[in-house]
């Protein structure tokens, strides 16, 4: 294993990061203020309360996920994408590296930042809501597998997208609808029963409800569900990638 | 002394079934420049990227050093720098992190007078701090070819490392190529400029429609292959060239005061006192004679043509 090559991508790319460290952190923290003062002030207003915790609260976890989650995918998938698109992959391919390392450098790079911006989300939210934490470690637990196992999605649909679009595709068209309907701003069991089952076949449900577990104790399924589930993505994205890593797909003619 | 590459029987075909190299064996020696002359498409590019790990072969072998580059990729690509054809930069980044970048992913430990020394050496000192978009265009290929030496590889790939660079830049190059020669690092170059392979190689390989036609020591080539022209300055022009000397295929110069006898090397005979002394026979008197030798670009020609045909 080239350790040392891993260093150098993970701190190339996390240089990009903090070149447009503003840009990066401006976006989602306006984005998340406008959800808490949308959904928290105007739709908080007349729920109140979601199983006795208030709605300003409740939709912090939710709001965290919403944006760790297109924020992993976003940061992988440009991060490889981006050498595909400007030639610089050749030094990638002519290092004395394997796609192990390649992974683990920029896997690595974009599960950081999109921990990092998560952490400014969470720390926004405080100025909106008063929070406990009910299960910290299970929460950072959440946190950092749902940063990895999503940036390896990124890091996926950055080796298979040929063009800007496509990389928006994916994110576009099924990331969001399935976080938005991931139950991040309700909880599953407001829904009436039908979309109730529709629900369980969306796999971010599973993630949002671990997740706000770890902060209230609440969950729409068991914990342990919500494990099994995100680790079982994680093994998928894996599996994908050493699928890659074996053909060469899309990387080597 | 020690081959530092072997190539035996590499082979590539495209995913659409188009042979891009079809069989080729080439040797190379621990510190020598090899210069591979080939026009466009000839699979120069094919080749370099397969020995450096960016595309795959189809069949063959290669080995850097005596390590294959399949089973021991991370040995054999130790060993290797790479100067790519077209110049493919992160353009936001300084330059001295993109150097710094290459020489980790190499997997050397951070080395910042080493670093110092490659910039130096290429005039990039002084534009370290600067995004490489802010530079221009020579200075980019300088920001490849630093990075391609910052792990401080034996084996240096320079692909076109001159097409489209102005004239000044391209002797920079090759004083940059010879620099690195002197420091024992072997130099395998593509260009298809004939100038450049007779600037700078020891050796050059012909390479035309996936094929390597021939390699040869620079010297060798020309003399072993190259074509003579004699030109005989005769005291009187001469309107019309007599029928007793037609079979040597003569041509006139402008001012017809001199005829041109076009001879190979490699020939047996050359026919040259015979035609003399046919001129003197045919009542002409000569003034001078000299030759001259053609050009590695009269010797790629024809080698070109000959594969054609
Ligand atoms: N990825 C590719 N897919 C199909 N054909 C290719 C590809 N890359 C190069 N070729 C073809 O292979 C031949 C050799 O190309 P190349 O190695 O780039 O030549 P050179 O570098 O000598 O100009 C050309 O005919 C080119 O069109
Ligand atoms: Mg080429």
């Amino acid at each position: 294993m080239n350790w040392t090559a891993i260093k150098a991508i993970y701190i190339f790319e996390m240089a990009r990061f903090f070149r447009t460290f503003l840009q990066s952190l401006i976006s989602p923290v306006i984005s998340t203020s406008l959800y808490f003062v949308v959904f928290g002030a105007a739709i908080g207003s007349r729920i109140d309360q979601v199983d006795g915790v208030s709605y300003g609260a409740f939709i912090v976890p939710g709001l965290v996920m919403l944006t760790v989650m297109t924020q992993s995918i976003s940061n992988a998938s440009f991060g490889i994408y981006f050498p595909k698109f400007i030639g610089t992959i050749y030094e990638l391919l002519s290092a004395p590296i394997s796609f192990l390392e390649i992974v683990l450098g920029y896997v690595g790079a974009a599960a950081t930042k999109a921990m990092f911006i998560g952490v400014i989300i969470l720390m926004t939210s405080f100025f909106f809501v008063d929070i406990q934490i009910a299960h910290p470690i299970a929460m950072v637990l959440f946190l950092v597998l749902t940063c990895i196992s999503f940036s390896l999605f990124g890091f996926i649909i950055g080796i298979w997208a040929k063009n800007f679009e496509q990389l928006q595709l994916v994110p576009l068209l099924i990331v969001t609808p399935l976080v938005f309907l991931g139950g991040s701003f309700y909880s599953i069991s407001m829904l009436p029963p039908v979309w109730q089952t529709i629900s369980m076949f969306n796999p971010v449900v599973y993630l949002i409800s671990g997740f706000r577990w770890a902060f209230f104790g609440l969950e729409d399924v068991p914990v342990a569900t919500s494990l099994l589930a995100i680790g079982f993505f994680t093994a998928l994205c894996l599996g994908a990638v050493y699928w890659i890593f074996k053909t060469g797909w899309r990387i080597r003619t | 002394m020690a081959n530092i590459l072997e190539i035996k029987d590499l082979r590539k075909s495209y995913d659409g079934g188009f042979e891009a190299l079809k069989g080729v064996n080439l040797e190379i020696e621990e510190g020598e420049i090899i210069a591979l002359l080939g026009p466009n498409g000839a699979g120069k590019t094919t080749l370099i990227s397969m020995i450096c790990g960016i595309t795959s072969s189809t069949s063959g072998d290669v080995k850097v050093a005596g390590n294959c580059i399949r089973d021991d990729f991370r040995a054999a690509r130790s060993l290797i720098g790479l100067v790519p054809q077209e110049v493919a930069l992160e353009p936001f980044e300084k330059v001295i992190n993109t150097v710094r970048f290459s020489r980790g992913l190499f997997g050397k430990s951070r080395d910042e007078a080493a670093i110092e020394h490659i910039l130096r050496r290429l005039s990039l000192w002084e534009k370290r701090n600067n995004a490489v978009k802010e530079l221009s265009g020579g200075m980019k290929r300088r920001v490849l070819i630093a990075k391609a030496l910052a792990h401080e590889p034996r084996v240096l790939f320079l692909d076109e490392p001159t097409a489209g660079v102005d004239v000044e830049l391209r002797k920079d190059m090759w004083d940059i190529v010879a620099d690195l020669k002197a420091d024992g690092v072997t130099i395998i170059l593509t260009t298809h400029y004939i100038e450049e392979a007779e600037a700078i190689a020891d050796r050059v390989g012909i390479i035309a429609k996936g094929e390597l036609l021939l390699v040869e020591e620079k010297a060798k080539l020309m003399a072993r292959m190259g074509k003579k022209e004699l030109e005989v300055q005769l005291t009187e022009p001469l309107d019309t060239i007599p029928k007793s000397l037609a079979k040597y295929e003569l041509s006139q110069t402008h001012d017809k005061t001199s005829v041109v006898y076009t001879y190979d090397t490699r020939g047996e005979r050359t026919g040259i006192t015979q035609l003399l002394n046919d001129i003197a026979a045919a009542g002409l008197s000569f003034r001078d004679v000299s030759t001259r030798q053609s050009s590695l670009e009269d010797i790629f020609v024809t080698l070109v043509q000959e594969d054609a045909a």
